[in-house]
């Protein structure tokens, strides 16, 4: 998990089947023996869709591998938070450590996925989640970090603003988190993968074509020839 | 060696004004309660604060900042602490924003004797400006510069007599590498025990880090979001 920027809201019940088909998708693209760490917000939900006989360990950048669910009430212990600052729990192997292994392990490249919202993200694979100017900024606590050192990095984002205005730009226009280094985009519309040669557009929700996703994206995307249906 | 104080007052009492001090913790988590307390009475100003967050308004740094005695804080997320906020756009504070990995090298560096590495955090952002850029191995990195400061308020569970600490659950964070990169290190502790009542290899931070240590009391231990499930029925 990581401190961001933005500030996870309480679902609507649509946003919530949007935010439950985005989670359940990423959640397939884990395997046994990953070492994944989630951001704040929608991320998270990622960790209740474990796909079933594999081990997945979470991470929390404040120094804990193994994170379980949150504590029973009345059982919540001060000492034990995640990067969100929430009360959670331990798992068998559950493991502490200071913030300077913590970042030594996630710059070194030993977490295998890292899974964060964004504002914007571009064609080049730039991704804007910490700043708006102008605004008052927060900071971007371990985004810059994880971004330059995880295997693999995932966004997992709404496809457009509230106003309907995509966040998939062909270049993105707040103040950089990290320059190329988004691997897969996310979103209740669509996964794409960012290559070379601009976003390849893989699957599209059920329902939607290509040519929907294309309409909520700045980018002119390269529609994958085994194009397929997103499965929630 | 005698490491130990009698209380929080007597540990911080050539801490001026001016002073540069790491404060370990996360959040409100595992940070030095005691200390932060004493600090606020004392009433010392010009401070600068390197601390991952700022507090709350009300807990924590927020005290201090609340108290207009720091002048400039480094840290990496300081958005649970609206005073800070009011403070940086009045131009009441300094704020330096650093990478939280980027923060906690630079600490770890500056404790371990390097005056400087490269990191691939932050490459092609802001935090790149004016820094120096070099390429290894076909990839690109900045230089960043360790960090160091006169003091450590440093918060460990248990702690013996000559400085040996332990640290408990994710309460553990910055505290570690903080207390080796001050020239004064000063702990509070839950439990303060006699020299050998750890065992050697249950240590987190050796002795020689630390030159201050006192029990520590009245811990609140402030949560600051309570998230819970319903037990099983």
């Amino acid at each position: 998990m990581t401190d961001m920027a933005t500030t996870p809201q309480v679902p609507k019940a649509k946003d919530m089947d949007k935010r439950t088909l985005v989670a359940r998708r990423i959640a397939a693209e884990l395997r046994d023996g990953y070492y994944v760490n989630l951001g704040i917000g929608l991320p998270t939900l990622v960790a209740n869709y474990v796909p079933k006989g594999i081990d997945v360990v979470f991470q929390s950048e404040n120094g804990m591998l193994g994170i379980g669910e949150f504590p029973v009430e009345g059982t919540e212990d001060p000492d034990l938070i995640n990067a969100g600052k929430e009360t959670i729990t331990e798992i068998p192997g559950t493991v502490y450590f200071s913030s300077a292994d913590s970042f030594a392990m996630i710059r070194g490249g030993k977490v295998d996925l890292t899974v964060l919202g964004a504002m914007e993200v571009d064609e080049h694979g730039n991704l804007a989640n910490w700043m708006i100017p102008g605004k008052v900024v927060k900071g971007m606590g371990g985004a810059m970090d994880l971004v330059a050192g995880a295997k693999r990095v995932i966004i997992a984002m709404e496809h457009t603003t509230k106003e309907g205005k995509p966040k998939i730009l062909k270049r993105c226009s707040l103040p950089l988190t990290g320059a190329k280094i988004v691997d897969t985009i996310v979103t209740e519309m669509a996964f794409i993968r960012v290559t070379p040669e601009g976003l390849l557009l893989e699957e599209a929700a059920p329902g939607l074509t290509a040519a929907d996703v294309q309409k909520v994206t700045e980018p002119t995307l390269i529609v994958s020839q085994r194009l397929k249906t997103m499965q929630g | 060696m005698n490491k130990v104080f009698p209380n929080a007052e007597d540990a911080i009492h050539d801490v001026q004004d001016g002073a540069t001090i790491l404060v370990g913790g996360f959040g409100l988590c595992g940070i030095p309660e005691n200390l932060i307390r004493a600090t606020v009475a004392k009433g010392i100003r010009n401070l600068t604060t390197v601390s991952n967050n700022a507090g709350v308004d009300d807990f924590g740094l927020g005290l201090l900042l609340r108290n207009g005695q720091i002048r400039k804080h480094i840290g990496s997320y300081v958005g649970e602490n609206k005073t800070l906020e009011r403070m940086v756009l009045a131009g009441e504070l300094e704020l330096e924003l650093n990478p939280q990995g980027t923060l906690a090298e630079r600490i770890r560096a500056g404790g371990a004797g390097i005056p400087a590495f490269f990191t691939p955090t932050g490459v092609g952002t802001l935090i790149a400006e004016k820094k120096e850029e070099r390429v290894f191995d076909g990839r690109k990195y900045i230089m960043e510069r360790g960090l160091r400061a006169e003091f450590a308020f440093i918060k460990a569970w248990k702690g013996d007599k000559w400085g040996n600490l332990v640290f408990r659950k994710t309460a553990r964070n910055f505290n570690p590498v903080m207390a080796t990169a001050a020239e004064c290190t000063i702990v509070e502790v839950e439990q303060l025990v006699e020299v050998g009542q750890l065992g050697p290899d249950e240590v987190h931070t050796p002795g020689v880090y630390v030159k201050r240590i006192f029990q520590g009391k009245d811990y609140e231990k402030r949560i600051e979001k309570r998230t819970t499930r319903k037990a099983q029925g």
